[in-house]
Order: structure tokens, then C-alpha cells, then sequence
């Protein structure tokens, strides 16, 4: 049933491009996908582990400028650059979740904070690595397997390969024992801990591969726009993509999903007629956290089962 | 000589201003637990009223204190309307506060333009004076000055009146404080009132030196958040001490390295965190 569902999910996302038809909806769907791609990366650990980051931008931003960086100042290829971002990334994660995890709670969230807010620094400051202000552009897209992905069409389909791999592997990640444990180490650290359990590794290994998700998306980014700027790594950025998790349900496998596809088709609709997005992302965000603190997803799942069992 | 002497003095004026922002933020985040996200927000904002203030004519110390009024009253009614309403969701606070920070910088944005302007300095603290042989602006001694006054103020406040006992034993322990008939939820809204004006009237101090700019509430915030990590949640002397600290590698790194000056700010915050993750004064772990 679960194979079933997600089957049919993957071919009416496959069918999608054909029933939008113009270009501007398939990039948009393309930009949710990317979206989707971080946000359950950052569910992973605020939904599955209970570690609020509000620093999760880095991962996109670090894996896109060092994917920028490689293939036009080193000359590498976008197979080689991307794999290079993808293990600096992830090097880096690694080192920033043994700080971060140096506390828990609001002092993870604060530290994490910090730590992005010296990569966004660094971004802007450090003009002679990553262009400051104006970022890095003139990337080209890649030709995956020799197949040009140019166009919105055949580039939405490589973003929704890439999606339906994550998704399955972090779908796998999160009901594997390992995923069970990190749950565990989240509801009942100490238990956890009597039990045996090294949850200091265990929440370090989830940071880490949050991370690698991260910069997943962030290949994906700086390829979907051919162009990389500090605002990738901005604490905008980082809120986004939290609220993207809250909105649509944290610790659901597709809640984030859900959440990426309002965010994104919100930020593109509002920004089409006002130049207000970041109040009104200010507006989401007290709402949500006041109204409707669970997400979507399971505040629908809730309506759904008690409209099952109604009398 | 020169030189060595200036940066000294300016780290001394940045940390200044650097304790005003983060004395009040310190103080809500020990007592309420929660970390203020729109502290840098409010900082920005009063900046900005005190720029109107400054603008239709008003003297600059009072434009600096209704500023302050007027952002312990939002302050006030954020912590009524949105923040006890959450109360005993440490998480869904912060986040509310993220949010309220994201409305504040834009509904600035909108009001006051993108450009960044100087807030006009006090007539009697305008020109330099002689300093160890060299001149240093006379404002500049007088932000050290006022953020001097302002940490013996609080001092005494915490460490000497029956409100500060209140506060104090609120931050070693909530629980029993309330068990012991401290009004609680009436301290709560004084301190993020008092952490409020504080944001609001540091950021008229700081405007003739920093100017006010959209971006100044993320350039601000996480700096409060370094000074509160290195010097402990809660903690005046922690605030002190990490706001001078900050001071000096924020000046001498822009003066010595400006590619880095960002970064290298936040190495004494990783350092204090491998070493002592509490902070150095610091009694509530984070």
C-alpha cells in the first residue's frame, strides 16, 4: 500500500511538466523540488532528532559556492565538482556538529545560528573567493549521463530523480533502527543513554548526513539558477527553510514536502505583486507557531481520522 | 602609539554599545528562557524612531529615551499578545520572535527606504578631544560613558533592590520561585520590557557611530547572541565581559585583517564553547 501510494505520488509527479505546460510553472516546480530536497534535510534533524537549527542555509550555500568555485575558478568538471562540494560540505558539517552539539536546545539553536552567520560573512566579505556582494555566476548546466537538462523540462526531471532518490533513502534512514534510536535519543535522552545508547553519535551522524542532504540541494541550486550570492546563506534563507519543516509537519517524511511547495509558491506569487515577501513570511511564521504548531500534514491527518470515525 | 590607542578606545565604544544590546537580552534569556530573536530587530527599530525624533527637531537624549519608551511598550505587548500565549513552548517562543524580527526589518524597510543614514550626534558631545596624545571623538567617550552608567544601573538594579532579588532568584530557579509567591508573570513582562528599551535606546546611541541601515537588526543580533554565549546566559559580568572582548577583536580584526574581521569574531565563541560550553560566567547550562 505504502509501495503503491508512493509509486503514484512519483508518476503524477512525472506527468506534472505536461499538465503545466508553461515553462515559468515547471521552474517553479523544479524550485519546489530543490526546496523539498533541503527542507526534509532539515527535518531530519529538527523533526526526527528535536535539534532546531536556525543555521541550516550553510549546507545549501557551502555546497553550491564550492560547486560555483570548482568548476569556474579550478576548471573541474560538474561530476567532479559536484562530488568535491558534496565531501567539503560534509567535512564541514561534520566539524560544526561537534561545536553545535556542545549544547542542546535553544543553545544549539543559537549556536548554529552563529555559525551560519560566519559563512554568510565570510560570503560577503571575502570578495576575493566568492565574488562578495555579487556572488559567482556564469555556470552552465551540466549534461548529466550525456543528457542535456538546459531546458525547464528535462531540468525538472533531473531535479525529481534526485528527489526520489533522497526521499526513498531518507524514507529508508528514518524507519531503519538507527532512525528509531535517534527518536528515542530525542524523546528520552537519558534512557537512551541507560540503555547504552552513545547518543552524542547518534545526533552527530544525523547533523552530518542533514548536512550531506544540505549540500545535495545546494548542488542542485546553483546549478537550477547558474548563479550563487550571499543570500543563500543568509538567516532568511535558514528561517525559510525551518518554517518550510514547521508548516508542513516536522518528523513527517512528507510534511516537509508539503511545507517546501506552500513556501516557495507563496514567496513566488506574493514576490510577483509586492515586494513584501520577508513580512509576510514574518506574518507565516507567528501564525504557524501560534495556530498550528504541529504543521499541516498531521493537523490534516488529524481532521482526516476523526471525519473516518465520525459517529 | 596613535593608532593602538584610537582602536583601543573605539573597541571600548563598540563594546559599549555591544553591552547595551546584549545586557537586556541576557537578562529575558536567563530569566524567561528564551532567546529573543528580534532583540537586533528592536535595536534597528529604535534607531529608526529616534531618527524621525531626531529629524522633526527633537534633542537627541530625548529621542534616545523615547525610543527606548517606545520599544519597551511593543516589547510589552509582544510578550502579552504573542509570547504568553506560548508560554511553557520554549521553542514555539523563539520562533514567534524569528517571526516578529522578519516583520519588524521589512515593515523598516518599507517606512524608512534602503539607504543607510547617520543619525545626527548631541551638540555638546560633537568634535574630538585630546587623548594620551592623540584625538578621539569626544561622542565615542561619551557611548563608553553611558554604557558605564548603564552597567552600574543594572548592577544595582539586579544586586540591590527587592526587583533584582526577584530576578535573580527567577533565573537559579523558576520553579521555585513562583512556589514562593514571586509574581512571576508580572516580572516577565518587566524584564523583556526593560531588555527591550535597552535594544531600542542602544540603537539611538549607537546610530551616530554605526548609522541605521535595513540589514543593521541581522548584523546586530548575532552579536548579541556571540557576547551571551561567551559570557554566560543571565550574567551581567558575563555581558561586560564578553561585549569588551567582541569590542577589541571586532575593531583590531577590521583594522589589521577587514577580509576576516567577520570571521575571526566568532573564534573566541568556539573556543568557549569547546572549553566551557555555559559561557565563562555563566550558571544556566544553554
Amino acid at each position: 500500500m505504502r509501495y503503491a501510494s508512493s509509486i503514484a505520488a512519483l508518476v503524477a509527479l512525472a506527468a506534472l511538466p505536461f499538465a503545466l505546460g508553461n515553462e515559468y510553472y515547471v521552474n517553479l516546480a523544479s524550485q519546489v523540488l530543490i526546496a523539498a530536497i533541503f527542507a526534509m534535510s532539515l527535518n531530519l534533524l529538527v523533526g526526527y532528532g528535536g535539534m532546531t537549527s536556525l543555521g541550516h542555509a550553510a549546507y545549501l550555500g557551502v555546497g553550491a559556492y564550492a560547486t560555483a568555485w570548482l568548476t569556474l575558478r579550478l576548471g573541474l568538471g560538474p561530476l567532479g565538482a559536484g562530488a568535491a562540494a558534496l565531501a567539503i560540505t560534509t567535512l564541514m558539517a561534520g566539524f560544526y556538529g561537534v561545536l553545535a552539539l556542545r549544547a542542546s536546545g535553544l543553545g544549539f539553536l543559537m549556536i548554529t545560528l552563529a555559525l551560519g552567520q560566519i559563512l554568510w560573512g565570510l560570503a560577503y566579505r571575502w570578495v576575493g573567493v566568492t565574488g562578495g556582494d555579487n556572488g559567482l555566476s556564469g555556470l552552465a548546466r551540466p549534461a548529466p549521463l550525456g543528457i542535456d537538462i538546459t531546458g525547464a523540462r528535462p531540468f525538472y526531471f533531473f531535479a525529481l530523480a534526485v528527489f526520489a532518490v533522497a526521499f526513498a533513502l531518507v524514507a529508508l534512514f528514518v524507519r531503519s533502527p538507527f532512525g528509531a534510536s535517534l527518536q528515542g535519543a530525542r524523546d528520552q535522552p537519558r534512557r537512551m543513554r541507560a540503555l547504552g545508547y552513545n547518543v552524542w553519535m547518534i545526533r552527530w551522524i544525523t547533523f552530518v548526513l542533514a548536512g550531506f542532504w544540505g549540500a545535495v540541494a545546494g548542488v542542485l541550486y546553483v546549478y537550477y539558477n547558474n548563479f550563487i550570492s550571499p543570500h543563500a546563506l543568509s538567516l532568511t534563507q535558514s528561517a525559510e527553510v525551518l518554517l518550510m519543516v514547521i508548516a508542513g509537519g516536522a518528523a513527517t517524511l512528507t510534511g516537509p514536502v508539503v511545507g517546501a511547495a506552500l513556501v516557495v509558491v507563496m514567496k513566488n506569487v506574493v514576490s510577483a505583486y509586492v515586494e513584501r515577501w520577508t513580512l509576510l513570511l514574518g506574518v507565516v511564521f507567528v501564525l504557524i507557531v501560534m495556530f498550528l504548531p504541529d504543521g499541516l500534514v498531521p493537523g490534516v491527518q488529524r481532521l482526516y481520522s476523526r471525519w473516518r470515525t465520525r459517529p | 602609539m596613535g593608532f593602538w590607542i584610537t582602536q583601543s578606545l573605539n573597541s571600548l565604544a563598540l563594546g559599549g554599545l555591544l553591552f547595551i544590546l546584549s545586557a537586556g537580552f541576557s537578562l529575558i534569556f536567563g530569566l524567561m528562557r528564551i532567546a529573543n530573536l528580534s532583540h537586533g530587530a528592536y535595536f534597528m527599530l529604535g534607531a529608526y524612531v529616534g531618527l524621525t525624533l531626531l529629524q522633526k527637531g527633537v534633542n537627541f537624549w530625548i529621542a534616545a529615551l523615547a525610543a527606548g519608551a517606545a520599544i519597551a511598550i511593543l516589547g510589552g505587548l509582544v510578550e502579552r499578545i504573542v509570547l504568553r500565549q506560548l508560554a511553557g513552548r520554549t521553542l514555539s517562543q523563539v520562533l514567534a520572535t524569528l517571526g516578529i524580527a522578519f516583520i519588524i526589518a521589512d515593515a523598516c524597510l518599507w517606512i524608512w527606504s534602503g539607504d543607510p543614514i547617520p543619525l545626527t550626534g548631541p551638540a555638546s558631545l560633537r568634535g574630538a578631544v585630546p587623548v594620551l596624545g592623540t584625538h578621539f571623538p569626544l561622542y565615542r567617550l561619551g557611548v563608553i560613558g553611558i554604557a558605564a552608567v548603564i552597567a552600574l544601573a543594572l548592577w544595582l538594579l539586579v544586586e540591590k533592590t527587592r526587583i533584582g532579588a526577584m530576578i535573580r532568584a527567577g533565573v537559579d530557579d523558576l520553579d521555585m520561585a513562583r512556589a514562593v509567591g514571586i509574581p512571576v508573570k508580572a516580572l516577565f513582562t518587566a524584564v523583556f520590557c526593560l531588555g527591550s528599551a535597552l535594544a531600542g535606546l542602544g540603537g539611538v546611541i549607537a546610530g551616530p557611530i554605526l548609522s541605521v541601515y535595513p540589514g543593521l537588526d541581522a548584523d546586530m543580533l548575532p552579536l548579541a547572541l556571540v557576547v551571551v554565549i561567551l559570557g554566560g546566559v543571565g550574567s551581567l559580568g558575563g555581558a561586560v565581559l564578553g561585549s569588551i572582548v567582541i569590542g577589541f577583536i571586532y575593531t583590531f580584526g577590521n583594522a589589521l585583517l577587514p577580509d576576516l574581521a567577520y570571521v575571526i569574531l566568532f573564534l573566541p565563541m568556539v573556543i568557549v564553547l569547546v572549553a566551557r560550553p555555559r559561557g565563562l560566567f555563566g550558571r544556566i547550562p544553554t
